[in-house]
Formats: C-alpha cells, structure tokens, sequence
C-alpha cells in the first residue's frame, strides 16, 4: 500500500503535512529538515523543488525557492540527496513543485526516480487534470506515484466530483482564493466552504493548506477536513532557525499540541 | 489532413499551447474560454470593436510604398504603419478587444503586465475610457528605465506596482500579474499583451491583432491588384504584432512569412532574447512553447536592447509556425536594429520603436527580388525609445 493510503487509514487524529523547500536555508539542510519533521511528528512531507518562476506561491516561498536555486538546487542534486532518505525516514514524502523542471528531466525518468528514492506522491499545481489523464496519469501509476489535485472555493462541485475521481491519496483544499501565505488564519466564511465541501461525501479524504501558521488554524481547518498543510509559516522558520533541528521538533510539537 | 496554423479544440498549434494553469485559476481562465468566441462572434461586439478601432484608435492605419527604402533594398517595401495606432503602438487593438471582453464577462477590474510600459499604456488608455479600474504589474528595473510609460500609466488613472520578485523585469511582472490574479479571482479580467498565455488567450489576441492583415489584404488589392505580399516580416517577443500580420496570410502560400527575434549581442553572447534559437520546448506562463531555459528546466533572463522583446519565451502560435517552418525566423543584434532605426529615420523620415527596426533588420538578409512585393510590419513608432537612441546612436 501506498504510505499515504496507510497514513490516512491508521490517523488517530488531524493529520500534519508540511511543506519544506529542498535545499533550505542551506544546499545540504534537505536530509536534517526531513528527519527533524519526522522526529516531531509531521504525518506527511511535502517536499519544494525549487523553480524559478512559481505562480502560485507567494514571497516566502517565492524567495525559498530562488535561495535554493542559487545554491545550485536542480532536480537532479536534490535525488541525490534523497537516495538514502527511505533508511530514515518512514512518513510519506511528497515532491511539489512546477511542471517544467519535471519535463526537462523527463517524465518517466522523474517517476522512475521518485520510485527509487521512496517518493510517494506529486503535487504539481500547473499540471491540469485533462493533461494529467491523457499523457501523464499512466506513467505516475506505473511507478507508484500518487498525484494530488488541488480545489479552490471558486472549484465548481461538478469538478470537484471529477477531481475526486481522478485523485488517490487526498485532495489538497486550497482554504481561500489565494496564492501561498498570502493570508493568514481563518474566517468564518472558509470555515462554511469546509463544511460545505465535508457534506459532498468524497471518496477521498482532504487536507486544507494555504493559510494554516499556527496550532489554532490547524485545528480549525482539521474540523472539517482529515487535517492540514503548513507550508509558508514553516519556511520562514527555516529562514530564522540558527538551530534548524531543535526548532523544526518544537514547531513541529507546538502544532500537533503534543508536549 | 492539411497542415493547420490556428488552434486546435483542445487550445494546441500542433505540439504547443494548452492551459498549464493552477487550479486556482481554472475558473477564471474556463470562463474565458466557454465564452470568448461567442463574444467576439457577435455582431453588437464586432460593431462595437471596429467603431472603436476606427474613431479611437484611427484604424485603417496607412499601407505606405517606402520608395526610397525600396529604392535602396531593389525590391517593393510597404510599411504597415501601426505606429500610428492611438497610444503609439498595434497593442492597443488587443486591449480594446479584451476589455469589451471583460465588460461581457461582467468584471469591473483589470489586471495587466507590460514590460517596456506600451501595454501597460495601452490598457491603462481602454481602463480609463471604460471607467474600469487598472493595476499593472510592472519590473521594478524596467519602471527605472522606462520612466515616461509609467508616467502615462499614473496619468491616465492606473495603479503601477513593482514587481520586486525574480529579475524584476516583464517575466516576473507577468508571474506578478497572475498572482495578482489568483488572490482577485473574481471581479477581474486578467488582459495579456501578446499572443502567450494559457489557451484561449494566444488565439483571442491573435484575433484582435489579425486586423492588421485583414487591411494589408485590402489595401494591397487597393493599391496593386493583388490580395497578398511575397514577403511579411515583423518582430516576434512573445509575437502579438506578428501573429496580427502573419495572420490572413498563414493559409497564403505564396506568401513567406518572416519572424524577427532579438539577438541581443548576439545568440551565442549569452545576451540574447532569440528563443527559436536558443530555446527548448517548455511550459511557462500558462501554455507550452519554446522556452530559453536551463538544463533544468529553470527560465533563463533574456537580453534585448529592445524591452518588447525582452521575453524567455515565444508565443505557441509561432513556435509551431517555427517547427512546421511555416515562418523563417532571423536572429537581429541589438547593433542591426539601430542601424535599422535610423535608416529609417533618415531615408523615410519615420523613427520606429526599437522592437519594429528588428523586422527592418530583415531587408539586408532578404535578398527579395525587384518585382516581389515586402510588407514590414512598423508596430510601433520611437518615442519612447529616445533615449536609447540618442545614447547609442551619438545624438546628444
């Protein structure tokens, strides 16, 4: 079974994933963010391969990015750095990032590799559905590799059945009209389109992301959904960290509210 | 089946184009496509756009015999003379369409990128006629060196935001633009500048720019007695002003069409803008196409004298024009547009912008013959290139 299927099946509680650019702050940090999130109890990790021109995401991660690029990040180093991450750590592990960087490297060979390293799972957010089911969806599954498709509150419900069909693993709710970190906390009126999105009964379980910082917007988004997704908040501790394995533990812990 | 230059069903020009978009902007960009042909299908829109196009912007533009240039290139030059559009260049044809557009779509804002500041003026110019509000991104460098265009931008009533992301130039204010987008899902209208983007907008702008050879075709029959040129050449940075002149001629065999790409210092200098040539297929922006990039996929900065054409990619319309070698496209130095610019200047009494003295570039290459008929595509006139000018071309 997939490790993210098992995540989910096994969830005692809200389910935490978060979201690291590869190669931050510094070129060799992936392997030490990695193992200090496991370490603190993140359920899932979503990890950032850096692009120069991301259009969904906002400063923080924006500028991640580019750190890591001019640090030398390619796709390419950043399997290298992954190649013996399954002898320590066991959580599922995502890659994110842009489509070109995937078609430059080349589709099947980038599957194949997410295969050998222990990847479980893409989230490429300017691969649309159509192109993913005619050129892409049979190479992902003929490696393992679970592809998760994002919803927005302007996602009309028909798509949002289509989605679900598609999806395996979760599917990554976009909590408002937003590019990444751009807001912060929750209102009321996202937390009815949660609750709108809970009563439409999908197949898959949801996680919300965009907008969750802290343990009290975890929470709130995790009352409608199987948990949620931090991913600027967590990057700009990156950024401040002068002791990047105790702080990821204690953030980690401070998020799950576990002592 | 016969070889096809326009879109296909599913928003391809062969292999390139589609709608690479995140689903935050699924919504907005489906709209568009669901209605966008309905909408300039109709004829209330069309008589709108072409009243509009004619007492606004002073459509037809000119057709002009460039006899001394003829004279000295030996064969017969016609010059499209959209410099004299209102606001200076062909990109207000594109912005007048779109904002019609966006008048049916019900949206109140509007969003824009530009790099040298003509789109920017261009849809800050409609804004402000329709009463609609503007914000346009712009390149935190290019607002320093193109100064008058921002200028314009505020007079006419627009917000200018600095785009401080990535080489803070026209890449990152359309990566700026989008995200803008994405954060004002709905009341705003996103207007592109040139023919890139995802489907259905390198269509819909080749449409409203095809005007533009929709009167060659008439004026030549007008003038000589025949419906097509031997030659037509124009610049391509993304390919907006091309895509208008190559247009009513793709299907025009006898008819050569010729692309003019932004060398810079030259395509192997490490300065150049020259995407056919030095470019990969790609997705940036929205669609797929050729893409100056790294081995790893990530965008490389381009070079250009010329800040229209100062773009990484190239729109997919003429990337498959390119692949299928339906168009010819030629690599022009930053050194050949100038000479261009003030040959022009001094044998025509016209200063072209700088992207337009790249397709002027063309002439010495074209080896066309006496009795062949050349229609340059002049899209846009030299003012706001003075400055360069008068640096580079030792007029101070």
């Amino acid at each position: 079974m997939n490790r993210i299927s098992a995540v989910f099946e096994a969830a005692k509680g809200p389910i935490l994933n978060v979201y690291a650019t590869a190669g931050f702050p510094n070129f060799g940090d992936t392997m030490t963010v990695l193992e200090a999130l496991q370490e603190g109890g993140a359920d899932i990790i979503e990890i950032g391969m850096p692009y120069s021109d991301p259009v969904a995401d906002g400063e923080t991660i924006q500028q991640s990015n580019q750190v890591s690029l001019d640090q030398g990040m390619t796709v390419a180093h950043l399997f290298e750095q992954l190649k013996d991450m399954r002898a320590k750590v066991q959580v599922p592990v995502l890659l994110m990032g842009y489509i070109n960087p995937v078609l430059q490297f080349g589709v099947e060979r980038f599957c194949q590799k997410c295969q050998e390293v222990g990847v479980d799972g893409l989230i490429l957010p300017d691969l649309p559905m159509a192109e993913y089911e005619s050129e892409y969806q049979s190479i992902f599954e003929r490696y393992g590799l679970f592809n998760i498709f994002l919803i927005t509150p302007q996602t009309a419900d028909e798509r949002i059945r289509r989605i679900d069909s598609v999806s395996q693993g979760f599917i990554y709710m976009v909590s408002s009209a937003s590019t990444t970190g751009a807001k912060t906390g929750i209102s009321s009126e996202q937390e009815l389109y949660f609750e709108r999105i809970n009563r439409m009964n999908l197949k898959n379980p949801r996680l919300i992301g965009f907008g969750i910082s802290d343990r009290e917007s975890f929470l709130k988004a995790s009352a409608s959904a199987s948990g949620a997704i931090i991913g600027s908040a967590f990057v700009k501790l990156l950024a401040q960290s002068s002791d990047l394995r105790g702080d990821i533990v204690t953030f980690v812990r401070g998020i799950k509210g576990v002592k | 089946m016969a070889m096809t230059y326009q879109v296909d069903e599913k928003g391809y020009y062969g292999e390139f184009g589609g709608a690479f978009i995140p689903e935050m902007l699924y919504p907005n960009v489906e709209e568009l496509r669901t209605h966008y042909l309905d909408i300039i299908n109709d004829s209330s829109f069309q008589k709108e756009f072409h009243d509009l196009l004619k007492d606004y912007v002073g459509r037809p533009t000119p057709l002009f015999e460039a006899k001394r240039l003829s004279e000295k290139y030996q064969t017969q030059i016609y010059l499209k003379r959209e410099d004299l559009c209102h606001t200076g260049a062909h990109k207000v044809n594109n912005t007048i369409g779109q904002i019609l557009v966006a008048k049916k779509l019900g949206k109140n804002k509007i969003v824009a990128e530009t790099g040298a500041g003509q789109h920017g003026v261009a849809t800050a110019t409609v804004c402000a006629l329709m009463g609609l509000e503007c914000i346009v991104y712009m390149g935190a460098i290019d607002i320093e060196r193109q100064a008058p265009n921002v200028a314009r931008m505020r007079m006419l009533g627009a917000k200018v935001v600095a785009a401080q992301s990535g080489s803070k130039t026209l890449k990152d204010a359309t990566n700026e633009a989008m995200r803008h987008w994405i954060n004002n899902p709905v009341d705003t209208h996103y207007i592109i500048g040139s023919v890139v983007g995802p489907h259905p907008y390198p269509d819909m702008v080749a449409r409203f720019q095809s005007v533009i050879s929709e009167e060659i075709k008439a004026q030549l029959t007008e003038k000589l007695g025949r419906n097509y040129p031997d030659y037509v050449l124009a610049c391509v940075g993304g390919g907006s002003n091309a895509a208008g002149a190559f247009y009513h001629f793709l299907d025009e065999a006898r008819t050569q069409l010729i692309a003019a790409e932004a060398a810079g210092q030259g395509v192997g200098s490490g300065h150049s803008a020259a995407t056919t040539f030095l470019g990969k297929s790609g997705v940036l922006h929205g669609s797929k196409s050729l893409l100056m990039q790294t081995e790893d996929g990530q965008v490389i900065e381009p070079y250009s004298i010329s800040a229209g054409l100062d773009y990484p990619g190239i729109g997919p319309m003429h990337a498959h024009l390119f692949k299928t070698g339906r168009a010819h496209f030629y690599d022009i130095t930053d050194e050949e547009a100038l000479a261009s610019a003030l040959e022009l200047s001094q044998l025509e009494g016209i200063i072209p912008a700088l992207e337009s003295a790249h397709a002027l570039a063309v002439l010495p290459k074209l080896q066309a013959k006496p009795h062949e008929v050349v229609v340059i595509n002049l899209s846009g006139r030299g003012d706001k290139d003075l400055a360069t000018y008068q640096q580079r071309l030792n007029l101070l």
